[in-house]
């Protein structure tokens, strides 16, 4: 306990130096994952190739893909770039499954009742498709949060700073409290994380609080979640 | 705002034929059903009104104008559209239901919103209800909120797909009733697809029964088609052939009411005959004072 305290401006910097890592792969893997979801939503064709890529993706051993990904890129090895890239691919394999169940979920009679009203195709979309496939999509979303989080430890392996740091020096110096603090800092951020995507949920969402979900919403939400430990 | 269906065909790419041939004129400020079991096109017919389904051959008119001209998503936002399940949107308050159509068209929201809340007093809904979600709604006050934003935009057209269909037959029977009351107030010409027959007798001026393709096998007026069956298949739909709508009077009388029975021997209902006379109403085969309710209600 008392190395904890004498080194938590360590474990603050390098909690800071992960969240940065991990932000930007769920955010834009959100953004690239709602077009795509909705694609495959669509089309039979598209949802076999797209979510058959996402699962052979998601199969790529993190430790390999962090090696990849610069040379693919030529970035160098060290570039954080790397490791938000890798990740943002992880996360793109997750969620658009999520997707495009979140947009299947989509009652069709709503959708044909919307259009009967005169919903023009885009509005359909954005006011309608979009918001009803919310609770599917925020489900996909905090698994990927979850995944990303854990997953960002690896960066660690090949230089790139992140709480997984903490797993690496731990392991080679056999200090097993560094490893443990570098676990319970993995735990609080995915919490936290957690905790944001849900109350942003009830606030954007306040109609999905006081009914109960679609039997085809609720068959999706309780998908398994993926593993998501990767070393 | 008359509507005419001019050789109206619908041939689906699989090849299945929905509808051959079809020519009807719905004369406006009125109600005409289309009526049949299911398979009989009755949907596909209402749908090509709002362009939700384009014929292949033949053609819809509105006024005599072809619909095919009009662009579909102004055409849908001038016509009323109630479906079953009432297809409301799960993620808008009772209020912002109603008010989709004329924010839809430009509307200002508040102004909108105010004007929703008439529409709620309207459809005999309570304006405490305004702010709920439709999953807070009990069925037949979800077909109601329907309603009232199928006439927000104060349509002329009115179509409705089987509205009622879904709900138990007492909140039917007052919805029906509700539906009555505001053709009576509004006058719009009212396209209404039903398979109960009964629902088709009660609200059509104009009743179109359908056979398998969109065939139609008999249209008319209620009384006409009850009184002048155009076909077996007619007969038997509206129950005549069963002895379901030949009634007589018992023997037995109960006070002042006279029971009537079907040829089955079930009772159908009872007519007033103080002292044992009938009294006729005068308005002839348009009277509606004899309940012959068949148990067809409870299909839903």
């Amino acid at each position: 306990m008392a190395w904890v305290l004498d080194h938590l401006d360590l474990v603050w910097s390098l909690t800071l130096t992960h969240v940065g890592l991990c932000v930007p792969p769920i955010v834009l893997g959100f953004v690239i994952s709602v077009p795509l979801g909705y694609w495959a939503s669509r089309s039979s064709a598209a949802r076999s190739v797209l979510l058959t890529a996402g699962n052979i993706a998601y199969t790529i051993p993190g430790i390999a893909l962090v090696v990849l990904v610069p040379v693919v890129l030529g970035l160098p090895i060290l570039n954080p770039l790397n490791v938000v890239v890798a990740l943002l691919l992880y996360a793109v394999a997750i969620m658009v499954r999520s997707a495009a169940d979140a947009f299947a979920s989509v009652a069709a009679e709503v959708r044909q009742s919307a259009t009967a009203q005169g919903f023009a195709a885009t509005q359909l979309f954005w006011r309608v498709e979009l918001p009803l496939a919310g609770p599917v999509l925020l489900a996909g979303v905090r698994v990927v949060s979850v995944s990303t989080i854990s997953l960002a430890t690896v960066a660690a392996l090949v230089g790139i700073p992140s709480l997984g740091s903490f797993f690496t020096d731990g392991f080679q110096r056999n200090f097993a409290v560094e490893t443990l603090t570098g676990l319970v800092a993995v735990l609080v951020v995915a919490a936290v994380f957690d905790l944001i995507l849900g109350g942003l949920g009830r606030l954007l969402m306040p109609w999905n609080r006081r009914r109960r979900l679609s039997s085809s919403a609720a068959k999706a939400l309780s998908q398994p979640i993926p593993t998501t430990g990767r070393f | 705002m008359s509507i005419e269906f001019r050789h109206v065909r619908k041939t689906y790419p699989d090849g299945t034929t929905a509808v051959e041939d079809f020519s009807v004129t719905i004369p406006s400020h009125s109600t005409t059903v289309f009526v049949g079991s299911s398979g009989c096109g009755k949907t596909t017919l209402l749908r090509m009104i709002n362009r939700m389904v384009d014929p292949s051959e033949g053609e819809v008119l509105i006024d005599g104008e072809p619909v095919s001209g009009i662009e579909p998503v102004a055409l849908r936002r001038r016509i009323g559209y109630v479906m079953q399940n009432s297809g409301l949107l799960p993620h808008r308050t009772v209020l912002d239901n109603v008010a989709t159509v004329p924010v839809l068209t430009g509307t200002p929201k508040a102004k909108a919103r105010q004007e929703a809340l008439a529409q709620l007093d309207r459809v005999g809904l309570d304006r405490s209800l305004a702010n709920r979600y439709p999953g807070q709604l009990s069925g037949g006050q979800q077909q109601r909120v329907g309603v009232a934003r199928g006439l927000a935009a104060d349509p002329n057209i009115l179509l409705m797909d089987e509205p009622f269909g879904a709900v138990d037959p007492i909140v039917r029977d007052e919805l029906q009733q509700e539906l009555l009351r505001l053709q009576r107030e509004l006058g719009k010409t009212t396209v209404f697809v039903t398979h109960d027959i009964d629902e088709a007798f009660l609200l059509g001026s104009q009743v179109v029964i359908l056979q398998r393709g969109g065939i139609i096998a008999q249209i008319g007026s209620p009384a006409e088609i009850l009184a002048h069956p155009a076909s077996d298949f007619v007969a038997d739909f509206v129950g005549a052939k069963r002895g379901k709508r030949r009634l007589t009077a018992e023997e037995r009388s109960a006070g002042d009411d006279v029971l009537l029975v079907d040829a089955g021997g079930y009772p159908a209902g009872v007519i007033s005959a103080p002292d044992g006379r009938l009294i006729l109403a005068g308005a002839g085969p348009k009277s509606r004072s004899v309940s012959n309710k068949t148990d067809q209600a409870g299909d839903a």
